[in-house]
């Protein structure tokens, strides 16, 4: 750490693999510019890390235990330089390609690795895509989210969507209510609902995305609209076109 | 060759012919000029022969099929060819009668009978266009037959594709990541890069040969698993950990081959690397009551979100059991709170497997 001066770019390292981190480092050995601020074997220690050393570049693995690369980025923002690295994913692969993401496949090569370093420092400083954006983009046709990532502070928690009750929207966040709580998360309901599964989740009113397991009953509130009454017996506004859509669905599964 | 010149269909051919016989009969009786027993004595026999005569409509049917042939042009061809027919057929009968009439009994019947050439003349038109219909009706049931036929071979052919191309179906990720290890050990570990190739070299051969077999003992399925999974196990070191428990009996059933691979593989893939401290995998297998019964399980995150393959392994699995055995295999699988378990149980075949 003596000649940290000199070094003018901080990264840190992540793939739950210990061979593969390992590869990054050697690659780096040719790199004095770079400093390994420290290596991270999941998305937590890497949430964690972020927070504390605030690096320049990340290089980020996409298939990783309980948090992907794309939760990772969901979690530490977008001022950071990022570098995916995967082994084969046609899909990962297509979204870094339309968000102009850089990343490189495994086993990395050195010309590669040497093309998308230099393409990071230059990127130092700007910003990311949106990761839910990069997240989705990712996402197999016709597969939908299966868990939301949430940052309260420093604490992470995991929504698996199967316990999401409703969502409501609140200014530039969405309140995700599931089991009693509600967490906040930066992203429009609009965005949100584009990657819930519509079987299972409708817009019923224009702040108020739900999920029909919960739906206990409607009951009729007003001239022209109505109050959805939750199984924990919590009210939610129903629009007209809301109405409509639950409906049709109500129907369909019938 | 003509459909009716099988066993038993011919018989029932000239049963069909007793009607008509009976027609005739009635006809020429009904005229007045012959005797119902007369009438029965030569339409008969002329019927009989008639049968014979008509069995041609069938090869003019073929050669003027329906589909291919102008209406114009078909109604041509069959009616000059019952009308050329019936009067052969006429002639014939003539014959018959004049044959008849010399017997004392007959007398005169040849003259009497000449009296019915236009009933005979009209009967052998008709029977004949009746048959060239009946032999369009067969042709139209054996052509559809054909093609139901050739419907069901080419879906057994090309189910046969499909478990050829899962069979000898390798991971991509497999090798992606194999690959990526190896590139790691280079500079680390060289003597265990070398390793490396040697056991995914090994892995690759004998996955090569599999696709073309029907049935490997279990030994050999399992020394393909112990390359695949010291390969892993280069990858995850100490996060994955194995147990095997192998009947020593049960080593030399026959099984499809590479059958166990997927589920090994996705204990691994669904099930360890989703462990951020990893995890254990065992391998259960023994006989029991003419069925051999295997168990994969592996430790899991229940919490973690199934990945993009999942299933796939499993649904390919489930199918080629199902192609092989129908219900005489199963396939289950367990998700408990802490534990996948994926118990397979298949009939044990009598053979040496080199079907």
């Amino acid at each position: 750490m003596t000649a940290a001066a000199d070094k003018s770019i901080r990264a840190l390292i992540v793939d739950d693999e210990d061979l593969a981190r390992h590869v990054v480092r050697e690659l780096l050995k040719t790199h004095p510019e770079i400093e390994i601020l420290a290596e991270c074997a999941n998305g937590f220690e890497a949430a964690k890390a972020c927070a504390e050393h605030k690096p320049d570049l990340i290089f980020l693995d996409v298939q990783m235990p309980k948090l992907t690369g794309f939760d990772v980025l969901e979690l530490i923002g977008t001022d950071v330089s990022v570098i995916f690295t995967t082994a084969y994913d046609q899909y990962a692969m297509r979204a870094f390609e339309v968000h102009a993401v850089d990343y490189l496949l495994k086993p990395i090569g050195r010309e590669r690795f040497e093309e998308a370093l230099q393409r990071a420092k230059s990127r130092i400083g700007k910003k990311l895509p949106e990761p839910h954006e990069l997240a989705s983009a990712a996402r197999p046709p016709q597969q939908f989210l299966e868990r939301l990532v949430v940052k309260d502070g420093t604490r992470v928690t995991l929504i698996p969507i199967a316990k999401l009750d409703y969502v409501e929207a609140q200014d530039d966040y969405v309140a995700l209510a599931s089991q009693g709580k509600k967490h906040l998360k930066q992203q429009s309901i609009a965005s949100l609902e584009a990657c819930l599964d519509p079987e299972s989740f409708v817009r019923i009113h224009r702040s108020y995305i739900v999920n029909l397991e919960r739906v206990a009953r409607i009951e009729p509130y007003a001239k022209d609209s109505r109050i959805a009454i939750l199984t924990d017996n919590t009210r939610l506004p129903v629009s007209r076109a809301g109405y409509a859509r639950l409906k049709a669905l109500l129907d369909e599964r019938k | 060759m003509h459909p009716l010149f099988t066993r038993g269909r011919f018989g029932l051919y000239l049963v069909a012919w007793i009607p008509l016989a009976a027609i005739l009969t009635y006809l020429m009786a009904s005229g007045g000029r012959m005797g119902w027993l007369e009438s029965t004595v030569v339409a008969f026999p002329l019927c009989v022969v008639y049968a014979f005569i008509c069995l041609s409509a069938w090869y003019s049917a073929k050669s003027a099929p329906l589909n291919a042939t102008s209406p114009p042009r078909l109604w041509l061809t069959h009616v000059l060819a019952s009308a050329f027919l019936s009067l052969v057929w006429v002639q014939l009968g003539r014959f018959f009668a004049y044959l008849l009439s010399r017997a004392p009994f007959f007398s005169g019947l040849s003259d009497r009978f000449s009296g019915q050439f236009p009933i005979l003349f009209g009967a052998g038109f008709l029977f004949y266009l009746l048959a060239v219909s009946s032999s369009y009706v067969m042709l139209s049931l054996e052509t559809s037959r054909e093609a139901e036929a050739r419907a069901m071979e080419t879906s057994v052919l090309a189910r046969d594709a499909e478990l050829r191309a899962l069979k000898a179906q390798v991971n991509p990720h497999f090798l992606f990541n194999s690959l990526n290890s190896i590139s790691a050990l280079t500079s680390a570990d060289p003597a265990k890069a070398s390793e490396m190739c040697v056991l995914l070299a090994e892995f690759l051969r004998m996955t090569l040969g599999l696709g073309e077999k029907n049935g490997i003992p279990l030994s050999e399925e399992l020394s393909l698993l112990e390359r695949f999974l010291a390969i892993e196990k280069v990858r995850f070191g100490a996060r994955l950990q194995m147990q095997e428990e192998i009947q020593e009996e049960s080593k030399t059933v026959v099984i499809p081959p590479l059958i166990l691979q997927p589920l090994v593989e996705n204990a691994i893939v669904h099930g360890i690397a989703n462990l951020s401290e990893g995890g254990n995998v065992r391998l259960a297998s023994s006989c029991q009551g003419g069925h051999l019964s295997v168990v994969v399980e592996n430790t899991y995150d229940p919490e973690s979100t199934p990945n993009r393959r999942s299933g796939m392994g499993l649904a390919n699995v489930r199918r080629r059991l199902e192609a092989r055995y129908g219900n005489r295999a199963v396939l289950r699988v367990v998700p408990e709170a802490q534990l996948f378990r994926v118990a397979l149980s298949l009939p044990i075949e009598p053979g040496d497997g080199k079907n």
